[in-house]
């Protein structure tokens, strides 16, 4: 299989010296052209760490990442910049995540200019971004305020869809989504996929939605990767005991298997 | 994670405010007679020469001391002779020129300075936060009576300086707005982007500082104004020049003999710096959103307009009694035709449209909705927690049959924590950082029952073991930062059962939590409410809790009850077609997506 994205023994440390912490602990995850890798994990497993570090917003302290062949484990600010063209994000909060002064179309153009694309190319360019992500022409002129909390994570996706990318990387973007709303963008991110050929690294705690998007999953725990494959053998037969724990702690909305899996799981107070 | 409407904004209030920062503004009063006060006195400052009666320093001696209102001096005539007016409206210029220099020099060292340090926040940062903190503690008034002394009296040199004096509060605000923007995901997104560190200051961070900034400069320029006027008192102005702080000298020392001169320097500083600071504490109230409360005729007219404009919608007959409830009385808990509204700019957006719905003793009741569909306002209400602005335009809510709606507050108090527990979704931020555990919930306990302290000591430590607190005598004693969110959220519930309450209230007591942690606060939940037969209602976003939790399940939308029955029957045969589509996107038991290559057989 042909690799888009390969992070190698991938290492993350916050803070130095006494304070130091290491949050990833050597991960290894290769991702496809066009395919979707769900990293699941709870809080602290350091999954959102990844994300932000495969995006170069987080220094590595050790291991290696590359790109499409290409070495990306140290970036020169402007090679980071020209990267900019093939991998993009998709943050957890579309209200903190869309500049609350800037209107669509200035959200919208920022990254088409900011890759040296002519103002009368790019303007164009936005309204079919737009068209892309099932939103009106006329949200153009609007600030995001304006609009609910499904409708901002399209324009968020949108302005990743802009340059083009290869990758996206989707930190939690849709936890902070009503259900029913949930399930449009995850429909518009599957539907993306196939018609451009976008992989995606695609983060969530929530185990129902990875299982949803993702062709594989990768399950996160304590800075390491505990468990990958596919998306059907990782979450229907997992192997590891902490993926076979997070799975049964899962709740289901049907109240008979419910009752089931409360019978199963037996109360561990391991946070002690 | 959070999806949940917060308390104090119904849907689409903080839109109105922001949308019209300038005509919320322009609402208030004060704010647009400062306004008013501060273009005249920019007005007065540039015509000035046209406008004056008399040359400023023009000596008439007949005039010397002539009382208002009776000579060609309006405003009466100084010890020298000279015209009052004319002076007053002199001093207008060199007043506000000192303002602008000050803000401007404060503006331009403190904001570079400070964006340099938030933004890139190195070596920089380090050295600039220490030089900034030395200025800051030399004492400004003293540097400028001394430059005075050296430099000779020119108010321009003296406010540039005083201007950079001051620039510490500027640089520090700007620091710390920049930092906390330069953490914003847009930031991030724009760092993705390819963006330089330029544009991203230039394009996200300046824009989101700006109204800060500009009100501190607003601030400052009015103290600028009183320093001056102080200086000039103390004869440290320039000679010749009129100004407001030289005719209060002048003034002064006439006090015997014309106490009334020093009215009108007074009332002209008195006017002006009142006014920038007005401005600018409106702005920030606008921008706050501060609340300001209505008068009761307002309010009542408020309740009326939502009575009348609301079509309250019937949701009647969707509560069938459990089998099992008392005969006699009612329920533990009975809301009745309840019905909650906001008003914002005039604009009434009703949240909360004549709902009704009972928890018996000992029932679980869930109620589900999306964000915006008044769930939370619900439960809040019947917490007697709803923020100041909403109007409760009818309807009950009772617990054992008392009115919790018309109870005054001490007695609401009372039932408070002994009758009704709350359990919140964010537990972290429930506990006061700065407490210790311990003392937290003895404090909690002590409120409610006249018990020792030792006896509440007992209690609490003998709660944190009811929850699965393994070393209960360590987390006493921790502070929140030192325990986890899992284990902050038992210790909330070990807080709302201690006093042994008959109706718990928990608002997405799970969604802050690991799946794993979320399990057994459920279970925990049960627990506790077998062993002491509470009823409880939880509000709650997620199917999953109310399939494993509750006994009885409420769906709501935009403010009403669209389905009220049995767990059992509501997720197996949904009556309405809103529950059916909410049930329809859960995607527990969806297929897994198959693997790349695999493609064709996914939907």
């Amino acid at each position: 299989m042909s690799e888009l994205f390969r992070g190698d023994d991938v290492r993350v440390t916050y803070g130095r010296g006494r304070h130091a912490n290491e949050v990833l602990k050597g991960v290894t995850i290769a991702i496809a052209p066009g395919e979707t890798l769900g990293l699941v994990g709870e809080s602290g497993s350091g999954k959102t760490t990844f994300g932000r570090a495969l995006l170069g917003l987080v220094p590595l302290s050790g291991g290696s990442m590359s790109f499409d062949g290409e070495d990306i484990t140290r970036l020169a600010p402007r090679a980071r910049r020209r990267l900019a063209k093939d991998v993009q994000v998709v943050f957890q909060d579309p209200y903190t995540s869309l500049n609350p002064s800037m209107t669509t179309r200035d959200i919208l153009i920022e990254p088409l200019i900011a890759q040296g694309i002519t103002k009368s190319i790019a303007s164009a360019k936005v309204k079919a971004l737009l068209d892309r992500v099932d939103m009106p022409s006329d949200a153009l002129h609007r600030y995001p305020r304006e609009f609910s909390g499904g409708q901002r994570q399209r324009i968020a996706i949108a302005r990743a869809l802009a340059l083009d990318p290869r990758l996206i990387v989707c930190d939690e973007p849709v936890s902070a989504l009503d259900l029913s709303t949930q399930q449009r963008v995850l429909d518009l991110l599957i539907e993306l996929q196939e018609r451009t050929g976008v992989a995606y690294l695609f983060i969530s705690h929530d185990l129902s939605v990875v299982r949803h998007v993702s062709h594989r999953v990768a399950v996160m725990y304590k800075g390491e990767i505990v468990e990958q494959g596919p998306a059907v053998q990782v979450t229907e037969r997992p192997e590891h005991p902490y993926t076979k724990r997070l799975w049964a702690a899962n709740l289901v909305a049907d109240p008979e298997e419910q009752a089931r899996r409360r019978g199963m799981r037996h109360p561990t107070p391991e946070e002690l | 994670m959070t999806t949940r409407e917060s308390p104090g904004t119904p849907i689409g209030s903080e839109i109105v405010v922001r949308r019209g920062l300038w005509r919320v503004l322009l609402r208030n009063p004060l704010t647009v007679a400062s306004i008013v006060v501060l273009a005249i006195a920019a007005i007065v400052a540039i015509i000035q020469p046209w406008i004056l009666p008399f040359p400023p320093n023009q000596v008439k001696l007949a005039l010397t001391n002539a009382p208002p209102f009776t000579t060609e001096y309006l405003l009466g005539g100084d010890k020298f002779g000279r015209d009052i007016l004319s002076r007053l409206i002199a001093s207008t210029r060199p007043a506000l020129q000192a303002a602008l220099v000050l803000s401007v020099v404060a503006f331009v060292v403190g904001v570079t300075a400070g964006l340099i340090a938030g933004y890139f926040s190195r070596l920089f940062d380090t050295i600039a936060s220490w030089l900034f903190s030395v200025i800051m503690a030399v004492p400004g008034v003293i540097i400028l009576i001394v430059l005075y002394t050296i430099f000779g009296a020119s108010t321009t040199v003296a406010m540039a300086v005083f201007g950079f004096l001051v620039a510490p509060s500027m640089f520090w605000m700007v620091r710390t707005l920049t930092r906390s923007v330069r953490n914003e995901l847009y930031v991030d997104a724009a760092r993705v982007s390819g963006l330089s560190n330029l544009r991203i200051i230039g394009r996200h961070v300046l824009i989101a500082i700006r109204a800060p900034v500009i009100l501190m400069a607003a601030g400052l320029a009015g103290a600028g104004i009183a320093v001056q006027a102080g200086l000039e008192f103390l004869g440290l102005g320039e000679p010749g020049v009129p100004s407001w702080g030289a005719m209060l000298t002048d003034a002064f020392t006439n006090i015997y003999v014309a106490p009334e001169q020093l009215i009108w320097p007074a009332v002209a500083l008195g006017l002006v710096t009142g006014a920038f600071s007005l401005v600018s504490i409106g702005v920030r109230d606008t921008l706050e959103g501060t609340y300001v409360k209505p008068s009761n005729r307002t309010r009542r007219k408020e309740i009326e307009m939502v009575r009348g404009s609301a079509a309250v919608e019937k949701t009647l007959g969707l509560h069938p009694r459990p089998a099992g409830e008392m005969q006699s009385g009612e329920p533990l808990l009975v809301i009745e035709a309840l019905q909650i509204a906001y008003s914002s700019n005039g604009k009434i957006t009703t949240v909360v449209n004549g709902i009704s719905l009972t928890v018996a003793q000992g029932e679980i009741v869930g109620i589900v909705g999306e964000s915006g569909s008044g769930k939370s306002q619900t439960v809040f209400a019947a917490l007697g927690l709803l923020p100041e602005e909403a109007i409760v335009a009818g309807g009950s809510i009772r617990l054992d049959g008392q009115d919790l709606l018309s109870m005054p507050d001490n007695q609401l108090r009372t039932i408070r924590g002994s009758e009704i527990a709350y359990v919140p979704q964010e537990p972290m931020a429930n506990l006061d950082p700065s407490f210790t555990i311990g003392s937290q919930l003895v404090y909690g306990i002590r409120a409610q029952s006249r018990v020792t302290r030792k006896d509440a000591k007992d209690l609490a430590l003998t709660m944190l073991e009811r929850v699965g607190i393994r070393d209960p005598g360590r987390v006493f004693k921790s502070y929140p930062h030192e325990i986890s969110g899992g284990m902050a959220q038992r210790v909330l519930i070990a807080g709302a059962v201690a006093c042994k309450p008959r109706l718990l209230i928990a608002d997405e007591p799970t969604t802050a939590l690991d799946v794993t942690i979320q399990a057994e606060v459920l279970d925990l939940l049960r627990d506790l409410q077998n062993e002491r037969d509470m009823g409880v209602l939880i509000v709650t976003h997620n199917f999953g809790v109310v399939a494993d939790l509750c006994d009885r399940v409420i769906v709501m939308r935009a403010g009403t009850i669209v389905e009220d029955g049995a767990v059992d029957q509501v997720f197996k045969n949904p009556r309405h077609e809103y529950t059916r589509m909410l049930l329809g996107s859960v995607l527990d038991n969806a297929p897994a997506r198959p693997a790349l290559g695999a493609e064709a057989t996914h939907v």
